[in-house]
């Protein structure tokens, strides 16, 4: 491509080339009104990935007003590179979750990748040192190849980009349905440490002042792909493999090194990442943000290619890039760093007191856009929203039972279910341990990050089961949080914050904004009573292809606090004698349980009922006795219910030990998903102190010391009785099972 | 002990190895970049592990040629301790301190996660607070973990007692399960388990420890007859 080929204003106009970039005529009468005149190409192009849903919310913007986003412990809420939250002796947590989904359904490896160098990078241009990153996947049942390679490069991706980068993979989830068989979800979240008085901004102020490029050099990868991540998957989906970029781990980890140095420089004004959208992204937004504008000088930056165009170089979305503004006249203490770590650094333009992004190339002037318009003048849309039949349909009906439930059977059956069964497969590939700070590591509810040099660490999770919120919106929403919430709890930490990444179909649809809206609402209500405010997030549309939509998904990433390291706790059972407990009443709830799906093939009817108020007693409940150091086990009841949840304890617990538990209700109850329910296990001599602190719980059985489950009914009847060594073949043998089937 | 922590682009248990022998062994550390010409003035010299540049190429292979690596050779020959871990280990083997090469993991994919070592010899600088004999937990996180030697290496390696650790069960590939080797004499270890990682209950496992605080105990005697 090359300027000569580019259409004229003119022919932009008449032959509806915007379209192509997925402006609508309004959207372009709207741009010719703001310029006052017909934008050139180049132009377009800019307004065209900033009024994209990915950088502009223009669709969803008004409904994640919602959302609760203070709290006494928010340092940082939306709108910057990540959020904040004080987590204690004058440091933050500061995270961030993002999607990848485009990108992974085409190119899986370097769509994940890539996906992980980008939330890295919203972390540390905050000034705070990356710790942690986790994932939130989705996939079809790992029934076809496509799927399965899917599942395997998303993971390598993954996993080569965070092992190389040297921040830890420490937890996350994996779910597998139908809906994500053609559009994979790949979710990274990254958490980093920060002490607060360091805490950075993304601003272009003070006129004079030098912008600044450090990183990678530009190429031509990765164009529109902010544009491309706000359009329904199709066939020609495949044809936009370059809109995919390229991840250089390497060059990322000199980056992050370079930056973590620059951000302790008093010259840094402001930081922002080359994300979604590149170099106009970065530029527009800073200046927007600071009041002023910025000039900049396409010859200066660094280019990989050949004869890249002014349009080219600012829709790139090449890795592993920053931009910096820097005090005028140093400059070179900037340079002086890079060069340590072997990275470029070019002056490309100035901070202007003009609020408008200035482009120059090759001595003209090829853009000249007010940065308002393109940072903060996207149109903002109220979409129609409508109940789908599907939803009136499902509040209808007569919950669904199970018919005639072999427990033992069904159980072994379940955990072989890849979004029950152990992840150890996925998470073996991650060094999750690098930087010496994983406490609990993956496979845990929870993973615990223990904070050097203090007593205290943090409890991080990612959740959201999609099942419960395609039935029902907005009671989903409310089990998503909660759900996250009680993880967290479970591991002995206290909830400060989530990041959401919201993963929908299109918002075009009626039906489609409709579970938007609800499911929104649902989570704000927890959020709410949870005392969990949303810090930040990112909102991922479109997710459709031909076939359909996916579940509405949105994802809860949250992190919470471990006030004393000493409290944290495990799901594995830990001594013969201890008495097994559950907190929450069980009841026959099926709609949208792993059990249904098993059994029917597909989910209907209403999902699980959740009370908040009880959800959020009982999570005081539970972190109360937990720090009073009587609880020697404890776990939420997610999938697969409360049979699972033992065999999760048994599995995960201290070798040799098995259980013995009575259960009086029926049978299938032990696969129920009634929510905000725990298995907890005590000492039998702290029994007296935690039944004072969890008046309602049930006391429901013991560990034992015969590496077996054993469930039996009050009259003696056995349910269940089943080796630890069966219930792993089933549950650890899955997943590697179903990666080399050929079928 | 002073000890030198080498960081190449690229490195990234550089840290933990730092905080490992500052805390483990109250060891005196610095960090020494790649471009620095001598690494003459320290006790013992530590190659972290991590994806030095990237790992582009073979593990190791461009490392090797960093301007560090020479003094790093030549200290190495005059008897002072250089332990070399993971990606560390890796660069020993293309600077031939070491014999042998890695190939990929068996099953081709990264691996992470706790094994179990056997302790092989306990004569060597870096395992006299060890039994031989000993079974020690210690993770691994390598793709590139697979040691290979040929058969007139391996033999010699064995009658000559330089396989200092090996793998209870077959982790990667490697040949006779070889974790860790050390140089003729004994001097020179190179590991793919990370023991910095073992230093603490907290995080799993101290198995990692002795190893560290035999390099200190040796370097406490040396100085005991020098002086």
């Amino acid at each position: 491509m090359s300027l000569q080929l580019e259409p004229s204003a003119q022919q932009i106009k008449e032959e509806k080339v915007y379209q192509e970039m997925g402006l609508i005529d309004g959207e372009f009468a709207y741009i010719e009104k703001i310029l006052g005149r017909l934008p050139n190409y180049t132009e377009l192009g800019l307004f065209s990935v900033m009024w994209s849903e990915h950088c502009s919310y223009k669709h969803s913007k008004n409904v994640l007003k919602k959302f609760p986003t203070k709290s006494e412990a928010v340092l940082q809420g939306p709108g910057e590179g990540a959020g904040a939250v004080d987590i204690g002796d004058g440091q933050a947590a500061v995270f961030k979750i993002e999607s990848h989904n485009h990108p992974s359904a085409v190119e899986p490896y370097q769509g994940a990748a890539t996906g992980v160098g980008g939330i890295l990078r919203d972390v540390f241009s905050m000034g705070a040192r990356p710790i942690a990153l986790l994932n939130s996947l989705r996939f079809g049942e790992l029934d076809t190849p496509r799927v399965r390679y899917l599942f395997e490069e998303v993971v390598a991706g993954i996993a080569g980009y965070g092992n190389c980068v040297g921040v830890p993979t420490v937890g996350g989830e994996v779910q597998f349905d139908p809906c994500y068989k053609e559009n994979p979800l790949v979710n990274a979240m990254c958490v980093g440490l920060i002490d607060q008085k360091d805490l950075q901004k993304g601003v272009a102020q003070g006129a004079g002042n030098t912008v600044m490029y450090i990183g990678a050099s530009t190429g031509r990868d990765g164009i529109h792909g902010a544009t491309f991540a706000s359009e329904e998957l199709t066939e020609e989906s495949e044809s936009k493999r370059p809109s995919v970029q390229v991840g250089d781990p390497f060059t990322e980890k000199r980056v992050l090194e370079a930056c973590l140095e620059i951000i302790q420089s008093d010259a840094l004004i402001g930081i922002q990442d080359m994300g979604a959208a590149g170099l106009t992204s970065s530029s527009a937004e800073m200046a927007s943000k600071a009041g002023y504008g910025i000039e900049m000088n396409l010859d200066h930056v660094p280019q990989r290619e050949h004869a890249m165009t002014p349009y080219e170089m600012m829709l790139s979305e090449s890795q592993e890039r920053m931009l910096i503004v820097v005090e005028k006249g140093r400059e070179d203490e900037m340079k002086a760093i890079c060069e340590h770590w072997e990275l470029h650094a070019v002056e490309v333009g100035v901070v202007t007191e003009k609020q408008h992004l200035t482009l120059r190339h090759n001595g003209e002037t090829v853009a000249d856009i007010p940065v308002d318009a393109l940072a903060e003048d996207a149109p903002e849309y109220n979409p129609p929203s409508a109940v789908p039949a599907y939803y009136k349909e499902f509040q209808a009906q007569t919950p669904w039972a199970p018919a005639d439930v072999k427990p033992e059977e069904t159980l072994v059956d379940l955990l072989a279910r890849p979004t029950i069964a152990s992840k150890e497969w996925v998470y073996d590939q991650y060094d999750y341990m690098v930087q010496t700070n994983t406490a609990v590591a993956p496979g845990a509810g929870a993973a615990i990050l223990r904070i050097k040099d203090t007593d205290k660490g943090i409890a991080l999770t990612t959740d959201g089961n999609s099942r419960y919120i395609y039935l029902d919106p907005e009671r989903g929403g409310q089990i998503a949080v909660a759900e996250a919430a009680r993880n967290i709890v479970a591991s002995g930490g206290r909830p400060l914050g989530i990041t959401d990444c919201l993963n929908y179909g299109s918002p075009e649809k009626p039906e489609i904004f409709w579970q938007i809206e609800k499911s929104i609402d649902g989570m704000s209500a927890a959020c709410a009573k949870l005392n969990a405010p949303v810090v930040g997030g990112n909102v991922s549309l479109y997710n459709e292809t031909p076939n359909g939509s996916i579940y509405p998904t949105p994802v809860i990433g949250m992190v919470g606090l471990v006030e004393n390291i000493e409290h944290r706790t495990t799901s594995g059972f830990k001594a013969d004698g201890d008495i097994i407990y559950v907190l929450g009443e069980t009841k026959a709830e099926f709609g949208g349980s792993e059990l249904q799906q098993m059994q029917e093939g597909s989910i209907f009817g209403p999902a699980p009922a959740i009370d908040l108020d009880v959800e959020a007693k009982r999570q005081e409940n539970v972190l109360a006795a937990i720090q009073a150091g009587v609880v020697a086990s404890a776990q939420d009841i997610a999938e697969g219910g409360l049979a699972v949840a033992v065999s999760e304890g048994i599995m995960g617990g201290t070798e040799g030990l098995g259980a013995e538990i009575s259960f009086d209700e029926d049978a299938s109850l032990l696969f129920s998903e009634s929510q905000s329910r725990y298995v907890l296990t005590v000492p039998a001599e702290k029994r007296d102190q935690f039944e004072q602190l969890l008046p309602d719980v049930f006391e429901i059985g013991r560990v034992t010391s015969t590496e077996n489950l054993h469930i039996t009914t009050p009259a003696g009847d056995t349910l269940v009785n089943i080796s630890r060594e069966q219930l792993e073949q089933s549950w650890k043998g899955a997943i590697p099972c179903m990666v080399k089937s050929k079928a | 002990m002073k000890a030198a922590v080498l960081v190449f682009p690229g490195s990234n248990c550089d840290h933990d190895m730092y905080y490992a022998l500052e805390k483990g062994i109250g060891a005196d550390v610095e960090f020494v970049r790649h471009t620095e010409k001598s690494v003459a003035e320290y006790d013992a010299i530590f190659i972290p592990g991590g994806f030095s540049y990237g790992d582009y190429l073979r593990s190791g292979a461009i490392a090797r040629f960093a301007p560090v690596m020479e003094s790093v050779v030549e200290e190495a020959e005059k008897g002072k301790p250089v332990l070399g871990v993971c990606n560390g280990f890796q660069v020993l083997l293309e600077a031939g301190l070491l014999p042998g090469a890695m190939k990929r993991n068996k099953d081709l994919k990264f691996i992470c996660r706790q094994v179990e070592l056997r302790v092989e010899e306990n004569s060597s600088l870096f395992t006299q607070d060890y039994q031989a004999g000993e079974t020690i937990k210690v993770p691994v996180a390598h793709g590139d973990g697979n040691y290979y030697c040929d058969d007139e290496t391996l033999a010699s390696l064995k009658e000559n007692g330089q396989i200092v650790f090996t793998y209870e069960d077959d982790v990667n590939g490697s040949r006779a399960g070889i974790a860790g080797i050390r140089n003729q004499a004994g001097n020179v270890l190179g590991m793919m388990p990370h023991p910095e990682r073992a230093v603490e209950e907290l995080l799993g496992s101290k198995d990692g420890l002795a190893l560290f605080e035999s390099m200190y105990k040796h370097w406490r005697e040396s100085r005991v007859v020098t002086t």
